[in-house]
């Protein structure tokens, strides 16, 4: 079976899009994460509500209010085109934009929970050893939260891969630019190219599989180290 | 060595810490009382680990904490060594690297020569005989290892206040045992002075020279161990436990009858040969049980060791029928409990000369 030329654009895209989600969404992550699992704000509860918002939202509803944020009469379009960037709606950045807020909670629930989980000994311990607070953070604290990162990493790009509703109200599928593998399947069956769906939904099947096969190992590996 | 100074109030709905503490610049002090008598808080407090408080925190001259200047040193600012209560070590880094961990820093800010953080670590490592160890993670070590290891750790910093909470607590009998050998040796060895927490009668007379007995919040007595130990109004150690501790040197080893006589400021005393030499200095313990009084010098009697000393109190004890009955021997004090019978029929009163008879004389350390 063969690809067409637009199915391997999309496997590009989504992989390019799903890697730089992750990496993103990784920086971002772990200070809120840090935050979430260390403050006593009264910011706490309202700020864990809305991370984990776009997990119970329909994936629609979030590309619909992103849609109208970023085209030319939303304040993030008017402000990108005062900058002179245009309209990010059916860009690649827009795309980008979109699968960060959608995979927020995937990254960031990982992290706090492996921040919550040491405790506050660790960081103490820290600075009896002359460790000032941003030193322990970075010797201690994100080493001892390692497994939370790679949970993170994994549950963001796997998620960012199988997104559809908001890269199709966001992106459009416009073929090479915001077609990725989920929206390009859509395009097969409507199609009626089934041949060519079958390839990439398999594909996606595999890819699934392969990830939470993964995550399971690794999460045994880790109880019996621990 | 100058003294340590600490004044510490922290109010809480539940809970209440009020007191105002001198402390000798060497030496262990012994924190001691009951659980929630607010022996933690107060180490915390002088750790910087506690915020929620207001008061002096003075380590010779060097101030730490004065809410009155507005002066409050975060914890890693100030040179001190913490070994909590359970393993603490950083569980991912090896022995050597949590021995680093603190060192590596210190050296940092303090911009001392390599050679020196080598010798410090050589030094706390033979110290606490772990020399074995170093390759090793915290996971593939004893409880008894790993807090040979934290406090190793803390010393090789050189801090001018070593810190130590229950340091024994968490570990059984076998393996305290096996730890306090290493902790005599650091009060022996080491300069600098340690705040010591403690629930355990037997750690205070084992280590500390200082003793700090808290209840409630507040400081119930404190003072040089032998004197506190021997205090009836606020007895550290009641019901059998009672009794006096005494620092003495071996003056003299019967081999033939394997026994050996620790000398004292007040008299002398013999006891079983532990194989200790003449010279070496011991602490005794002269249970208040174990000892009975005589108006006059006993003859024919089976007991080997009898002190003479001056009646200072006579306290009722628990039960209405005995009494507490405080000697004066030398600079020593010893405590006999008797019956108030055995008071009334010898008519013993305060600053009367009595002989004490001790049956028997335990080495603690």
């Amino acid at each position: 079976m063969i690809l067409t030329p637009d199915s391997w654009q999309a496997i590009q895209l989504t992989v390019a899009l799903a890697t730089s989600t992750t990496l993103i969404l990784l920086i971002l992550a772990t200070p809120l994460g840090w935050w979430l699992s260390q403050t006593q704000s009264a910011w706490r509860a309202p700020i864990h509500a809305l991370v984990t918002l776009p997990l119970v939202l329909p994936p629609s509803v979030l590309g619909f209010y992103l849609l109208i944020v970023m085209g030319p009469q939303g304040p993030l379009g008017q402000f990108t085109q005062a900058m002179g960037w245009g309209v990010l709606s059916f860009t690649f950045t827009g795309l980008l934009i979109g699968s960060i807020l959608f995979s927020l909670p995937f990254a960031v629930q990982p992290l706090q929970h492996a921040f919550d989980a040491m405790g506050p000994r660790p960081m103490e311990v820290a600075a009896t050893l002359r460790a000032s607070p941003l030193d322990a953070f970075f010797s201690v604290a994100l080493p001892l939260a390692k497994p939370g990162m790679v949970t993170a990493a994994i549950l963001t790009f796997a998620h960012t891969v199988g997104e559809f509703g908001v890269v199709l109200m966001i992106g459009g599928n416009i073929p090479g630019k915001t077609s990725v593998v989920s929206t390009e399947i859509y395009g097969h069956v409507e199609a009626m190219e089934y041949a060519q769906a079958h390839v990439l939904a398999a594909g996606m099947l595999a890819f699934s599989f392969v990830v939470l096969l993964a995550l399971a190992l690794m999460n045994r590996r880790q109880r019996q180290v621990a | 060595m100058s003294a340590i100074h600490l004044q510490v109030k922290i109010h809480r709905s539940a809970f209440k810490l009020d007191l105002d503490l001198q402390l000798p610049g060497q030496g262990i002090t012994a924190i001691f009382g009951p659980s929630g008598s607010g022996k933690t808080t107060l180490l915390r407090a002088v750790a910087g680990l506690e915020k929620n408080q207001q008061g002096l925190i003075q380590i010779g001259e060097h101030i730490w904490q004065d809410t009155q200047q507005g002066v409050y040193l975060p914890t890693w600012q100030r040179p001190l060594g913490y070994v909590f209560q359970e393993s603490s070590l950083l569980p991912h880094l090896s022995v050597t690297d949590n021995l680093n961990f603190g060192l590596k820093r210190v050296l940092k800010s303090a911009g001392s020569a390599q050679s020196d953080a080598a010798k410090a670590l050589q030094a706390s490592i033979e110290l606490l005989g772990i020399g074995s160890l170093l390759q090793r993670m915290p996971t593939e070590l004893s409880g008894g290892e790993r807090q040979r290891v934290a406090i190793a750790r803390a010393i090789a910093m050189q801090p001018q206040l070593l810190l130590m909470d229950e340091p024994l607590a968490s570990l059984d009998a076998a393996r305290r045992q096996e730890i306090f050998p290493w902790l005599s040796k650091l009060r022996d060895e080491l300069k600098m002075p340690m705040l010591y927490v403690t629930h355990s009668a037997e750690e205070v007379t084992r280590l500390a020279d200082h003793l700090v007995v808290l209840a409630q919040g507040q400081v119930k007595a404190q003072g040089p161990v032998s004197a506190v130990l021997t205090q009836v109004v606020n007895p550290v150690v009641v019901g059998e436990d009672a009794g006096a501790l005494i620092e003495g040197r071996i003056g003299e080893v019967d081999g033939q009858w394997h026994l050996s006589r620790v000398d004292f400021d007040g008299g002398c005393v013999w006891m079983r040969d532990a194989g200790l030499p003449v010279g070496k200095a011991v602490r005794i313990r002269i249970l208040a049980r174990d000892v009975s009084l005589a108006t006059s010098e006993p003859q024919n009697t089976s007991i080997q060791n009898q002190l003479l000393g001056t009646i200072q109190s006579i306290t009722p004890d628990a039960h209405p029928s005995q009494v507490m009955v405080v000697l004066k021997c030398g600079a020593e004090e010893v405590l006999a409990r008797v019956t108030k019978r055995a008071v009334d029929e010898l008519a013993l009163q305060v600053g009367q000369p009595v002989w004490a008879q001790v049956k028997s004389v335990a080495l603690v350390a």
